[in-house]
C-alpha cells in the first residue's frame, strides 16, 4: 500500500506543530512503520533540532527540489529508530524556493517506499502553508485551548475545506486540566463545539516535552509521561485503531494531592 | 517554407514547447524563431521545453536558457526521454517533470453582485473565520457563523445555529431589517447604520431576534409562551 501523506498545520505559530510532527512520526516509526518527516518551514527550520539531527544535515528540501541531490541523499536517518527519516528544510532560503507542485512530486516519489510521510507546515496561510497542504491525504490541525489559537485553527480548517483536503482532524495541545476545571481555560468540548471537526488527540501540558525538545529526543521514545502516551494514541488512531481518549486528570492520586496540600509549591 | 520544428502549448504552469524531429541545431533555431515571432505575446511567461530524445550538454542547455531569458521569458523545466539531458537539466537547477494537472483551488467567495432586490439565499454550511458572505437580499444560513466570519446582507439575516461572527443586516441602510439566530452572540451586530456588540453571555443560549427600536439595536428572546399568547 502506498504511503499516506499527513500534514501537520495550525495557522498560529508556537502551538506545537513541530513537536507534534516529531512525536507522531517517532511513535509511528517505533510501532514498526516506515516514516519520513519533511520540514516545510523553509527559512525557519526546527524539526531537525527537535529530532536532534541538526549537525547531520548535508542536503535539504530545496536541494532535492532544485535537483542538486537525490532524495535519498537528503534523508537523514534518526539516531534511535531505523525506519525514521527527516528531510530538513533549507535555512538560507525562503518559502518561495519550493512550489506546491514540487511538494506533490516529492511525495509521489516517497510514497512507494514509506508508510507515512509527515509534513511539518509553517505557521501562516501563505505560500508555505500551500506547499505543505498540496500533497496531503490527511491534515492534522494543532491548536491550543486559547481563543486566538482556536480562531486561527478555524480559519485554517476553512482553507483546508476550500482546498478539498478536508475534513481536517484536530489535535488540542497543552491542555491544563487544573485550569479547565477552574473554568479558566477552554475545555476540549468548548473547542470542539466551535470547530466542529473530528478530534484525533488531546495532549496535556507537560514540562517533559520542553526537556525532550531541548535534548533532541522525541518524548515518545523515552517518556512514560501522559503527553508521550497521548502522542502514541494519535499514531494509533492514524493507523485506524480505536483508542479511547483518556481523561486528563486521573493520575492525580490521593497521595499526590495530599503531598501538594502539604507542600503547595512542590510536585 | 521551413517546416516548424516546435509547437507551443499553453499549460497550467505556463507554456510548453514541444520539439519535433530533427537535429538540435534546427530545433534550437526554430525555438528562437518561434519566441521572436511571438515575443510580445509570450513576454514574461514561464517556459517548459520538451526536447524529446535530444541529448543536450550543459553548455547547450545553459546557452538556451540564457537566450530565453534575454527574450524576457523564464525557462523552468526541460523534459526529455534521454537520461543525460535530464541530468543536465538537474545540474542547471531546472525541473525535469511537469506537475500533474491538478486544478488550483482557492477559497470560493460566495459573493454575489449587489443589486437591489428582495430575493433570499439559503446557505447550508458553517462560515469559518475569514469567510465573508455578502448578498443583496435576505440571507438564511443553516450552520454556524464562527468568530472572524461575516455576513453582510441587504435584508434580514436568519441563522439556524450559533451566530458568533460579524453580521450586518440592512446593509443598504434599511433599519427595518432584523437578525435572528438560535444563539445570537455576534462579535458585532449591525443593522442599517446602527452598531451593537453582544453583552456578556448570561446563562444558556436561546433564540433571539434583534431589530432597531428607537434608534437602538434591541435583542428580544424568542419565548414560546408569549408567541402562543399572541396567536
Amino acid at each position: 500500500m502506498p504511503g499516506q501523506v499527513v500534514t501537520v498545520t495550525s495557522g498560529k505559530g508556537g502551538v506545537g506543530k513541530t513537536t507534534a510532527t516529531a512525536n507522531i512520526g517517532a511513535a509511528l516509526a517505533a510501532s514498526g512503520q516506515k516514516v519520513v518527516c519533511i520540514d516545510a518551514d523553509i527559512g525557519l527550520r526546527n524539526l531537525d533540532v527537535v529530532l536532534g539531527l541538526e549537525n547531520r544535515i548535508v542536503y535539504d528540501l530545496v536541494d532535492v527540489v532544485e535537483g542538486r541531490c537525490r532524495i535519498r541523499q537528503a534523508m537523514i536517518r534518526d539516531k534511535h529508530l531505523n525506519d525514521f527519516f527527516l528531510i530538513p528544510a533549507a535555512q538560507t532560503r525562503d518559502k518561495s524556493a519550493v512550489s506546491p507542485s514540487d511538494m506533490v512530486r516529492l511525495c509521489e516519489e516517497l510514497r512507494p517506499d514509506h508508510d507515512w510521510i509527515l509534513i511539518d507546515s509553517p505557521a501562516g496561510i501563505e505560500r508555505g502553508f500551500r506547499n505543505a497542504i498540496a500533497p496531503a491525504d490527511i491534515v492534522l490541525v494543532v491548536t491550543n485551548p486559547e481563543v486566538s489559537a482556536v480562531r486561527d485553527a478555524d480559519r485554517i480548517i476553512g482553507l483546508i475545506e476550500a482546498e478539498e483536503k478536508g475534513p481536517a482532524r484536530l489535535v488540542i495541545n497543552r491542555i491544563k486540566s487544573e485550569m479547565v476545571k477552574r473554568g479558566d481555560m477552554l475545555s476540549p468540548d468548548d473547542v470542539l463545539e466551535l470547530l466542529a471537526v473530528e478530534l484525533i488527540g488531546l495532549i496535556p501540558e507537560d514540562e517533559h516535552v520542553v526537556m525532550s525538545t531541548n535534548q533532541g529526543v522525541p518524548i515518545v521514545l523515552n517518556g512514560k509521561s501522559k503527553s508521550a502516551q497521548a502522542f502514541r494514541d494519535i499514531a494509533s488512531r492514524l493507523k485506524g485503531e480505536e483508542v479511547p481518549f483518556t481523561p486528563l486528570d486521573d493520575d492525580r492520586g490521593i497521595f499526590k494531592r495530599l503531598a501538594r496540600l502539604i507542600r503547595p509549591e512542590g510536585n | 517554407m521551413p517546416q516548424l520544428k516546435v509547437q507551443i502549448k499553453g499549460i497550467r504552469d505556463g507554456l510548453l514547447l514541444v520539439a519535433g524531429e530533427g537535429s538540435w541545431e534546427e530545433i534550437h533555431a526554430s525555438i528562437l524563431t518561434q519566441l521572436d515571432d511571438q515575443a510580445s505575446f509570450l513576454k514574461g511567461g514561464r517556459l517548459a521545453i520538451d526536447v524529446g530524445n535530444q541529448i543536450l550538454k550543459a553548455v547547450e542547455m545553459s546557452k538556451l536558457r540564457d537566450e530565453i531569458s534575454e527574450r524576457g521569458l523564464t525557462l523552468w523545466a526541460v523534459l526529455s526521454s534521454s537520461p543525460t539531458t535530464e541530468k543536465t537539466a538537474q545540474t542547471l537547477g531546472l525541473a525535469t517533470r511537469l506537475s500533474k494537472p491538478r486544478p488550483e483551488r482557492t477559497t470560493r467567495p460566495l459573493e454575489t453582485t449587489l443589486q437591489s432586490g428582495e430575493q433570499a439565499i439559503l446557505v447550508h454550511r458553517t462560515l469559518r473565520s475569514g469567510f465573508s458572505l455578502q448578498h443583496a437580499g435576505h440571507v438564511v444560513l443553516i450552520g454556524d457563523v464562527n468568530p472572524g466570519a461575516e455576513i453582510i446582507a441587504g435584508g434580514d439575516v436568519i441563522v439556524w445555529g450559533h451566530l458568533r461572527g460579524m453580521v450586518h443586516a440592512g446593509a443598504g441602510g434599511n433599519e427595518g431589517a432584523v437578525v435572528c439566530a438560535l444563539d445570537l452572540a455576534p462579535t458585532q451586530l449591525r443593522i442599517g447604520g446602527q452598531i451593537a456588540t453582544t453583552p456578556q453571555r448570561r446563562g444558556k443560549p436561546q433564540p433571539e431576534l434583534a431589530r432597531v427600536v428607537d434608534g437602538r439595536v434591541v435583542a428580544v428572546p424568542w419565548n414560546p409562551k408569549s408567541v402562543g399568547k399572541r396567536e
